[in-house]
């Protein structure tokens, strides 16, 4: 073995940093192939109704334009989902604001605006449904009287759903019936019962660079039949694009190519999207024979992409006067826009984050995605796991200030330890010390003097300072039996040069996949960082390793390079001598062997499931995932009674994410999480009206700019986990997750006042600050009914 | 068409253009420089910034005829033919670059920074680069890679 000193845990320079700060990397709309034309997108202008007709003015040569309407898809006219009502364009009925209808392209991209604007759609035009609660009632009037669809927008499905539902479970800590029994028993024996209900908004992922591509068709000369496509893009997950595309096609997966290129940002909002985008842009390409560039300006991209799901969650919870859970009802619901698309899988993770990190005896959660004429909602970073973990993170600051503890103390007597069991049944077998990351994170941020020193300061000044927390979890990988499904395949190959080259799907977009992939197999195969090799991102070339989602590219792919490895080596030293331990140019001159006499070697490895990890997807119990990072977040706040303004002061972040694998792109991780996290408390709004995008511009738009943010303190609790490549976690979700309860939580300290909904605008607060006289903690909400069971006051339901 | 005269990276040119096209059009498809980025197109996000005449620019917003006569610098005009500038070795190390959209643009406002305020406080460099957004970094690593290509005085005079 080389003496060098351990890789991982080391901070190597960014793969393909250099061609970046050069300026150098090339983004999609910085290539251009020959004959290219550009394509645009013609959007409904309703939200809800259908297409009556569609008049193209005369004074455009239209016969210079390539148009393509949903008659034209050579497949089926969906977006591949499970159930397949997301039209590729649509045809008839419009279900959303800038829902695609037809497709124009041309060679001069400055021809494309003119003629977007000569194209005249009318419409049959019906009242559109525009949050969960008109979802919820179309519903209630359609189950009294089974006439009344005049408000059912979305009719259910084969796959599972029914009228405005796209999904809903439900989750028990144990088997339901006997669960049910025994949440009666408990809120019966409950000293209090502490309602709350907690709402979040959409929020736009804001990736700098807009969607787009590049796509190509190859066409039967004589026929003018598609035999191929291949489609370049900023994108997350090329083989999602690549089944999108069979099934608009027709065609075999070998038949539909596609290359991730550099990718100026992502954070979900290029998981699913590009599916839609990609698949235009191949049709256009099909239709005009010539390559067809698609990239949206940032207005399209903001109107017609998909955001954060806007959600309301209220939670119902028997606690006792020694401060325990006795047992509670959570209820989520989320607003899954016009379509299915991935709102399932956004609720399952919502739900299984719901109960947090704490010991529920008994517990029900129950969840659902209501249909909206709303554009698609879809992933953005923490995919569900922020909605219910703010309503849990500030509901537990409820119940402390109703019973007379401190959110601290609280905390301490319901959080999981080691060998508990979580809400869905998975024991922990992995270390959990959630006592301890409190201990440090409020010792760390001087929590407790600043508490002290806040609450005298206050007394005197129109700056009111506070500081909260939130603890929280995000498990790693796909949900249940996601991962086996998956059955996620990497590559590593040997050059004939005696390099390794690393070929996965899993893609770069600033996480750092490219630099950490290649440490893993550096660390695995003995070699310098430099040496290793990382494939382009071309579904040609590479193996389906998954999608580059849920926090699975560390801890799942990363594992998998490091199998790879192993078996490189083992190889090497069976068949081509390579001794052990080995030095650089021993490697190289064995592979250099192996290569002479034997050929090209490949190591394929292939997910295994870890053992006892089992998921009941029926029954939504079992091992949800199979590793959980676990954090303390520490926000410190001043709420300005002149401006109403809030701002963060400072952050404080620490986390367990298992072994970090490069500390300064792990900082980088966790501090943009948490950027985005202060911007979603705080600054970020999307405003609809009749279900129009009204603020679709970075100047109404407003995301956190340097001069915004506070410090941010990022530490680590590095506990090396089994599952993990040296011991590695996911840490990409997590930090997304923290920061707007916490914020809230400091507000609610620096104010006396609970704030339930994000994002909490100047607005808000001074609506608020100035339309209620202040009581103490807890006490002041209306909306929220606390009841004391001592007193026996009845407790009237949550309405709002 | 109209024809201007400039001076980018060092080197003269001389084009034939709208005068109404936007100057980060000029460098990107007349000048095939792709470093220049657009993020919004109206002069928010700063990813497309470059320095004229040695002020900071959104050249999204500057029509090319406003570009006559001036002296640009892009981000291809830092580096020399073996070394990056130290502002981009500094970006490099420090984790400055995510995706690196932002990059081009924040290196250049980076430079226009350490050139008023050779030594900024961090107060200066939070304003600084307040016109140009990351959505990636939550801007820490970028401060740090401020701080040390500031404090390694590494930045040539001029």
């Amino acid at each position: 073995m080389s003496e060098t000193k351990s890789i991982l845990g080391s901070s190597p320079l960014r793969k393909e940093g250099r061609p970046k700060v050069l300026g150098a990397a090339q983004y999609i709309d910085d290539l251009t192939l020959p004959g290219m034309w550009h394509g645009a997108t013609v959007r409904s202008t309703i939200a809800r109704g259908t297409i009556r007709s569609i008049t193209f003015a005369p004074h455009i040569n239209w016969s210079e334009y390539a148009i393509v309407r949903a008659s034209d898809i050579p497949g089926e006219n969906a977006i591949v989902h499970l159930p397949k009502d997301h039209p590729c364009l649509a045809a008839r009925e419009i279900n959303h604001v800038a829902e695609p209808i037809l497709l124009l392209a041309h060679p001069e991209k400055s021809a494309l605006l003119a003629a977007k604007a000569a194209i005249h759609i009318d419409y049959d035009e019906l009242p559109g449904i525009f949050n969960i609660e008109a979802s919820e009632a179309a519903v209630a009037a359609f189950i009294n009287d089974p006439n009344d669809t005049d408000n059912i927008i979305w009719p259910g499905s084969s796959e599972g759903g029914t009228p405005n539902c796209f999904k809903n479970y439900q989750m028990y800590t144990g088997e339901a019936a006997p669960t049910e029994s025994a949440l009666v028993e408990a809120f019966e024996a409950a000293d209090f019962i502490v309602e709350g209900e907690y709402t979040t908004g959409a929020q736009e992922q804001l990736y700098i660079e807009p969607n787009g591509v590049i796509a190509e068709c190859d066409l039967d000369p004589v026929t003018g039949h598609v035999r191929g496509v291949t489609v370049r893009g900023s994108m997350q997950c090329p083989y999602y694009l690549v089944h999108a595309l069979t099934l608009v096609f027709n065609l075999p997966e070998e038949k539909c190519r596609v290359i991730q290129v550099e990718t100026g940002g992502a954070f979900g909002g290029k998981e699913d999207f590009p599916s839609v985008i990609g698949s235009h842009a191949a049709l256009l390409a099909m239709k005009s024979g010539h390559p067809v560039k698609i990239i949206y300006d940032r207005g399209e991209d903001m109107a017609a992409t998909t955001k954060r799901h806007p959600s309301r969650t209220r939670l119902r919870t028997a606690v006792s006067r020694d401060g325990k859970l006795l047992g509670g009802t959570i209820d989520v619901a989320i607003d899954g826009g016009a379509y299915a698309t991935l709102s399932p899988v956004v609720l399952s993770r919502a739900t299984i984050h719901a109960p947090g990190p704490y010991k529920w005896p008994h517990l029900r959660v129950r969840s659902k995605a209501m249909a909206t004429n709303i554009p698609p909602h879809g992933a953005f970073r923490g995919f569900g796991a922020p909605q219910s973990l703010f309503a849990l993170e500030r509901h537990m600051d409820k119940i402390a200030y109703t019973i007379g503890f401190t959110p601290e103390e609280f905390r301490r007597r319901n959080f999981l330890s080691t060998g508990d069991h979580t809400a869905t049944g998975q024991p922990l077998v992995e270390p959990v010390d959630m006592h301890h990351l409190l201990t440090r994170a409020l010792a760390d941020s001087g929590y407790h003097a600043k508490r002290a020193a806040f609450a005298e300061s206050n007394q005197h000044s129109r700056i009111k300072r506070g500081v909260g927390f939130a603890a929280f979890m995000h498990g790693t990988g796909f949900t249940g039996s996601g991962e086996r499904r998956l059955n996620s395949l990497v590559h590593l190959d040997i050059l004939a040069d005696g390099r390794p080259q690393v070929l996965v799907s899993s893609t770069e977009f600033g996480q750092g996949t490219n630099t950490i992939l290649c440490q893993v197999a550096a660390e695995a195969l003995h070699l310098p960082y430099d040496d290793i090799l990382i494939h382009e991102v071309d579904t040609a070339a590479v193996p389906n390793s998954g999608p580059t989602v849920a926090s699975r590219t560390a801890m799942i792919v990363g594992k998998l390079v490091e199998r790879a490895a192993n078996e490189v080596l083992a190889t090497l030293r069976t068949q081509a001598a390579l001794p052990t331990p080995h030095t650089r140019e021993q490697f190289i001159a064995a592979a250099q062997r192996h290569h002479a006499q034997q050929g090209f070697l490949r190591a394929s490895v292939r997910y295994e499931p870890p053992a006892k990890i089992f998921w009941d997807d029926d029954l939504y119990r079992g091992d949800a995932y199979p590793g959980y990072a676990w954090a303390v977040y520490v926000a410190e706040v001043a709420v300005d009674l002149n401006t109403y303004q809030v701002q963060v002061t400072r952050f404080d972040a620490l986390q367990e994410v298992g072994r970090v694998l490069h500390p300064i792109l792990a900082k980088g991780q966790i501090e943009g999480g948490i950027a985005q996290g202060i911007g979603y408390a705080l600054y970020e709004k999307c405003v609809y009206k009749d279900g129009h995008l009204m603020n679709n511009q970075m100047t109404n738009y407003i995301m956190p700019t340097s001069a915004d943010l506070p410090d941010i303190h990022v530490t680590f609790e590095e506990v090396p986990s089994l599952h993990g490549p040296g011991g590695a976690k996911g840490i990409g979700e997590l930090p997304m997750d923290g920061p707007a309860p916490a914020i809230l939580n400091a507000i609610e300290n620096a104010t006396g006042i609970g704030f339930n909904s994000i994002p909490l605008l100047p607005e808000d607060v001074y609506e608020r600050l100035t339309s209620l006289t202040a009581r103490p903690h807890g006490g002041a909400e209306d909306l929220n009914p606390v009841v004391d069971q001592a007193t026996r006051t009845e407790s009237p339901e949550v309405n709002a | 068409m109209t024809t201007i005269k400039l001076t980018i990276n060092n080197t003269p040119a001389t084009l034939s253009v709208s005068p109404i096209k936007r100057l980060l059009d000029v460098l990107r498809d007349d000048l095939h420089l792709t470093g220049t980025k657009e993020g919004c197109g109206e002069g928010e996000c700063g990813a497309c910034a470059i320095l004229m005449n040695g002020e900071l620019v959104n050249s999204c917003l500057i029509p090319a005829l406003q570009a006559d006569n001036a002296t640009l610098t892009t981000i291809e005009g830092l580096a020399n033919a073996t070394h990056l500038h130290p502002i981009q070795q500094c970006f490099l190390e420090q984790g400055g670059a995510q995706c690196g959209i932002c990059t081009p643009g924040m290196i250049l406002a980076t430079h226009h920074l350490l050139a008023q305020y050779p030594n900024p406080t961090d107060a200066q460099i939070r304003e600084g680069l307040a016109g140009n957004l990351c959505r990636c970094t939550g801007y820490m690593r970028i401060f740090e890679s401020v701080r040390q290509a500031a404090a390694k005085s590494l930045l040539p005079n001029h």
